[in-house]
């Protein structure tokens, strides 16, 4: 059962796994996060309230966050053989992730910054600080630890939705869990495979945490 | 250095406008430390934000330095904001960072190039009296010395003038008396206006020359510290200065009078000889000895006996003295 062949094909899934979420979480935070800055800056509480601009790009980002992930992966296979050539495999899988995650890594980049204690930003205001110095010098470096966990969670998640791409040869682990779990019935070789998603995202999550806490100068 | 002329701000809320500051004039000299005291909700700190524009005013004008701060453009306040400093209650400081790069921060701003901007830094830190804990973090500080490090900070680029918002009200009596003690330095060593938001008189006392005592969006009373402190006219200042409490509502009901010596008066035995001389005992409610920039001032607190001969006859012995006292209404 587990022969050669067999542990080189579980090696080579598990290195498209994490080749598959760490590019795709790479590319989602590339446009997610100006996108989550975006919403926490031009928000009615603010440093720049813009509300028309906050409003819309919200709804575009509730929409985008409201497709399940397995239409979304369908829906847009013309865009995935646009960019990539090809809609199997593992690089064609990134386009449908970072599509998918984007929005997501938006939200939770939002929510970390929003946490910034509003006197802290009020003082740099009071330095003089134009909107561009408050957003990369007091927003991002002290929400930096929260930061950091909404990568642990949003890697995390990539990898889950990375699984289900399975279902349409998206390639890595997944795709040997359905192979063989699913449409072979060897549910011994499934049952690894999703041993091994359970390991990667807890070491994924046990990374981000620990990177966190030691990057975070509140507590010592 | 700073004048504010019909200074209106008007809140939108859910439950219809609220006028928080109500035609507000006053003049703040150079060089001097200003007090604006005010029971909580008196407008003051929107007030202080009124001034370096973190509030917009509803109408009237803001000078600051010969400038009117409503006019600027955006990017022409941002580089005025960089002379003047605050300080907060909350300290504010950059958690991420340790107190020498948060010293170091508006000088980021300024554009600054960064070795100089460090050995500023440096000797700011020095000046406050952190001189060991340039590379802690806030979060290893005390309150006292965080809000050493925001001073420092709000000094970093050599402003005009210090707005201070309540910045002795989240430290224990102690450590007040020694931020204000640095205060009361970097004015008399720099010359650096200080502009004090509180609600405690005891700030107003220790280093204001004047003050303004505001009360639901007005200015109530304004004038030297001494002053006010002596013949205080409006509610709130009475309210500030008298002493409160449970223990003396309880024992009122009768007449009480205020007196307040001065340094010279202060070194005879007033109260016994009053006794001594008029035949009339007093109650003691409430005594209290005050500095007031150096002097020494001594404040009673005495309920009146019954009968309206005595209190005569007291009244007619203070007068003879000279000693300043004034019939209150104890109802704080």
């Amino acid at each position: 059962m587990f022969d050669r062949a067999m542990l080189d094909l579980l090696g080579k899934g598990i290195l498209e796994t994490l080749y598959m979420t760490t590019v795709s979480t790479a590319m989602a935070y590339v446009f997610g996060l100006p996108l989550g800055v975006l919403l926490c800056v031009t928000d009615e509480k603010g440093v720049y309230p813009i509300p028309f601009v906050n409003k819309l790009l919200g709804f575009i980002i509730n929409f985008l966050r409201s497709v399940p992930f397995l239409i979304l992966l369908v829906f847009i296979l013309p865009l995935t053989r646009a960019i990539v050539g090809t809609t199997i495999g593992s690089t064609a899988t990134i386009v449908p992730l970072v599509v998918g995650a984007a929005p997501f890594v938006a939200r939770m980049v939002e929510s970390s910054l929003k946490e910034v204690d509003s006197g802290v930003i009020e003082a740099a205001q009071s330095m003089g600080s134009s909107t561009f110095q408050i957003i990369y010098k007091v927003l991002l470096p002290e929400a930096k630890p929260s930061l950091i966990l909404g990568a642990a969670i949003t890697i995390t998640t990539i990898l889950g939705y990375s699984a289900m791409a399975g279902f349409v040869g998206g390639g890595g682990l997944g795709t040997i869990a359905v192979n063989y779990g699913y449409y072979r019935y060897q549910r011994d070789i499934m049952a690894v495979t999703v041993v091994l998603l359970v390991i990667i995202v807890q070491a994924f999550q046990e990374v981000g945490m620990r990177l966190a806490k030691l990057l975070d100068k509140r507590i010592k | 250095m700073i004048s504010l002329r019909n200074l209106c701000k008007t809140f939108e809320t859910a439950n219809g406008p609220i006028e928080v500051l109500k035609n507000i004039s006053l003049d703040i000299e150079k060089g001097e430390i200003f007090g604006i005291i005010g029971l909580s909700g008196a407008g003051k700190s929107t007030l202080v934000r009124c001034i370096n524009l973190l509030e917009k005013p509803t109408s009237g004008e803001v000078f600051f330095d010969g400038m009117n701060m409503t006019a600027l453009s955006p990017k022409e306040l941002l580089r005025v904001r960089q002379s003047m400093g605050m300080v907060f209650q909350s300290f504010n400081l950059l958690q991420q960072r340790t107190a020498l790069r948060n010293v170091c921060y508006p000088l980021e701003i300024a554009r600054v190039p960064k070795e100089k901007a460090r050995k500023r830094a440096v000797e700011l830190l020095e000046l406050v009296g952190l001189a060991d804990k340039l590379n802690a973090y806030p979060s290893q500080l005390s309150g006292g010395q965080k809000q050493r490090v925001a001073i420092a900070r709000a000094l970093a680029t050599e402003p005009k003038v210090l707005l201070c918002d309540e910045i002795t009200s989240a430290l224990d009596p102690n450590t007040t008396r020694s931020i204000l003690e640095l205060l009361q330095n970097i004015n008399r060593t720099l010359g650096v206006t200080i502009l004090i938001i509180t609600h405690e008189m005891e700030v107003i006392e220790q280093i204001c020359h004047r003050v303004a005592v505001i009360n639901d969006g007005r200015v109530v009373e304004m004038g030297e510290v001494k002053e006010v402190f002596l013949r205080p006219r409006s509610e709130t200042a009475k309210q500030l200065i008298l002493p409160k409490g449970g223990e003396i509502q309880r024992m009122t009901g009768k007449r009480c009078l205020r007196i307040v010596f001065d340094g010279n008066s202060a070194f005879e035995p007033i109260i016994s000889n009053m006794t001594l001389e008029c035949r009339a005992v007093v109650n003691i409610l409430y005594a209290n000895t005050k500095s007031i920039e150096g002097k020494a001032y001594g404040e009673m607190l005495l309920q009146l006996p019954d009968d309206d001969v005595s209190i005569k006859r007291i009244l007619a012995y203070l007068d003879d003295k000279g000693i300043y006292y004034r019939e209150e209404e104890i109802n704080v």
